[in-house]
């Protein structure tokens, strides 16, 4: 037998040794890192408020044009956001978003962000359309984050949040 | 560009005489009643995307091949048109999609380039730094696909170990692990996080040892070589009348590299090798891409020393009028918001003119050809596919190979199909 065959069987021993890399996801979560752009998330004031004033900006800044947002009027009995205006509709198709983070950028008052959560399959296409109260409300499943110390800037406080 | 004096491959030229990417059955060698048409995919798993081969098989052998391309036409460079640069830059990174970061590069600095606008060091080492690390990611997918379709399947799982770990480094710099939209115009969208340094110089420890690791299972594997060796064969003066670059054209022979006959960010200013084999066949394609790996590695090194010393510097220009306003800004100046609306809602201008920039990706010269009639969007964009040029060389390559051998063929061009029909 050729010695270079026998040299491959060494590599292939050497890792019987190694450590498996498998890692057993339903199980296991691998923490994301800081800075991971997962399903978005619609932020609220301290006060209750939505940041979201409905500008329409993010939508303007999508590349794929997945974002719907359908501004009203606030007034002095039904206040929704901390501006003139809120959103009324504001829906975001997730099957169309490529995760590019833009709407992030582009939100002047931090209003929504790109959370964690990755598991984002459905069984329908209709289900992918996220409305404005399940981008509201907190996700159910929530993914481990690693140091953000260590593995983001300080910079981005806006991120804190989400 | 150098040609290295070689072994004789074959005399002539072996490229269609009618059409380069057509090989048609010759009547004079073949019996016309035994050909079988095979229809080689679209759907097969071989064929690294959706490529499908028209095969005319004279039993084992390889008589005759046409090439059908489209099946993944996206029309990503019609699209780009209608959306504004800052936008467009999603979409690069989209059509060759396992070297992202050189296509997002290449379209970056073909806006750079038309604007005049000069980037900060920290940004062009950072760009060089990711382009290596995405260098060795392509070419580990190649590899561990390659070779899976040859039956080494542990070279898979050995090759995406190594390519999760540059993923990661990925994730954790710019957020996503694949189609970063990292590069912005101008610099980087977001500053280095500190882990990054000491986990990407790990990495480029590691990656060497890895490559000896491959090369111990393959270089002398008796299976390995006798799947690959003499087949395929481009002779050199082929594949420069095929337009080949990258691995295809080295594997061929010839020295001809853009990073270093035509340096682009610092490239001039580090230090490495570039790998050169002279028989054009899979052997050396895969030598090739096995050396340029290490070669990548040891870019990353140098890039990781240089940023560790540029730590706290900018990482995109100061210009208003194109770069999105620092974040902590946009509550607190009005001027910085009008910007901000300003760059999200119509985009920047861009003065009129052409141009057209490469650079070296995975697969070879990755090109785009930039027109702006002077608006916030691109009158025209097209992007120079190095598979698309690669692919042309499959009926030169073919001639005269068994049809087991064409999954190997087919697999060394390195085509990425997305890349192909854009």
């Amino acid at each position: 037998m050729p010695f270079g065959t026998l040299k491959g069987f060494g590599v292939t021993l050497k890792h019987i040794f190694r450590q498996p890399i498998t890692q057993q996801y339903p199980e296991y979560k691998r923490p994301v890192y800081p800075r991971f752009r997962g399903r978005h998330r619609l932020n609220r004031h301290e006060n209750g408020l939505e940041k979201c004033v409905g500008c329409s900006l993010c939508a303007a800044a999508c590349p794929s044009d997945c974002i719907r947002v359908v501004a009203a009027e606030n007034t002095a009995e039904h206040r929704v956001s901390a501006g003139e205006r809120y959103a009324r509709i504001y829906e975001i198709n997730l099957s169309r978003c490529i995760f590019c983070g833009y709407c992030e950028l582009a939100c002047p008052f931090d209003a929504i962000t790109l959370g964690n959560e990755f598991e984002l399959s459905e069984y329908s296409r209709d289900d992918l359309i996220y409305t404005k109260d399940m981008l509201l409300a907190e996700p159910i499943k929530r993914v481990p984050v690693q140091d953000s110390d260590l593995y983001d800037t300080p910079i981005p406080a806006y991120k804190s949040s989400s | 560009m150098t040609i290295v004096p070689a072994e004789k491959i074959y005399e002539g030229t072996r490229i269609p005489a009618r059409c380069p990417t057509i090989l048609d059955v010759d009547p004079a060698e073949h019996d016309l009643d035994d050909i079988l048409t095979v229809n080689f995919g679209p759907n097969h798993p071989s064929t690294h995307g959706v490529l499908r081969l028209i095969v005319q098989l004279d039993g084992e052998h390889v008589a005759g091949i046409e090439a059908v391309i489209g099946y993944l036409h996206t029309g990503f460079e019609k699209t780009m048109e209608a959306k504004t640069y800052w936008k467009g830059i999603t979409y690069p990174e989209r059509i060759d999609y396992l070297s992202f970061q050189a296509n997002e590069l290449v379209f970056v600095l073909a806006i750079e380039k038309l604007l005049g606008l000069s980037t900060p060091e920290k940004a062009t080492w950072m760009r060089m730094c990711l382009s290596e690390l995405n260098r060795i990611h392509s070419h580990l997918v190649w590899l561990g696909t390659s070779a899976l379709e040859m039956g080494a399947i542990s070279m898979f799982w050995y090759a995406f170990r190594e390519r999760d770990m540059v993923l990661d480094l990925f994730e954790m710099v710019t957020g996503v692990r694949m189609h970063t939209r990292y590069f912005q115009v101008g610099g980087l969208a977001e500053d280095i996080p500190e882990g990054f340094y000491a986990q990407a110089r790990e990495f480029a420890r590691h990656m060497p040892r890895a490559v000896n690791d491959y090369e111990g299972l393959l270089d002398r594997n008796k299976i390995w070589l006798e799947r690959t060796k003499g087949i395929g064969l481009l002779s050199a003066a082929d594949a420069l009348a095929l337009g080949q670059s990258g691995p295809m054209l080295r594997a061929s022979g010839v020295d001809w590299d853009l990073r270093k006959a035509m340096p682009y960010l610092a490239y001039d200013e580090v230090d490495f090798d570039v790998p050169v084999y002279p028989n054009g066949d899979v052997y050396d394609r895969y030598k090739v891409h096995m050396d340029e790996m290490r070669a990548s590695a040891r870019i990353v090194g140098q890039c990781i020393t240089r940023l560790e010393e540029m730590r706290g510097q900018p990482w995109i220009a100061d210009d208003r009028k194109v770069v999105l306003p620092p974040r902590e800004e946009l509550h607190t100046s009005m001027e910085s918001l009008i910007h901000h609306f300003k760059i999200v809602t119509e985009g920047y201008l861009v003065p009129e003119g052409q141009v057209y920039v490469a650079v070296e990706s995975a697969r070879g010269e990755c090109g785009c050809y930039l027109v702006s009639d002077g608006g916030p969007k691109p009158w025209r964009v097209k992007f120079r596919a190095p598979s698309f040029a690669a692919l042309q060389t499959l009926a030169t390559c073919l001639r005269d190979t068994a049809v087991a051998d064409l999954i190997a063929v087919a697999a060394s061009l390195d085509p990425v199909m997305g890349d192909v029909d854009r």
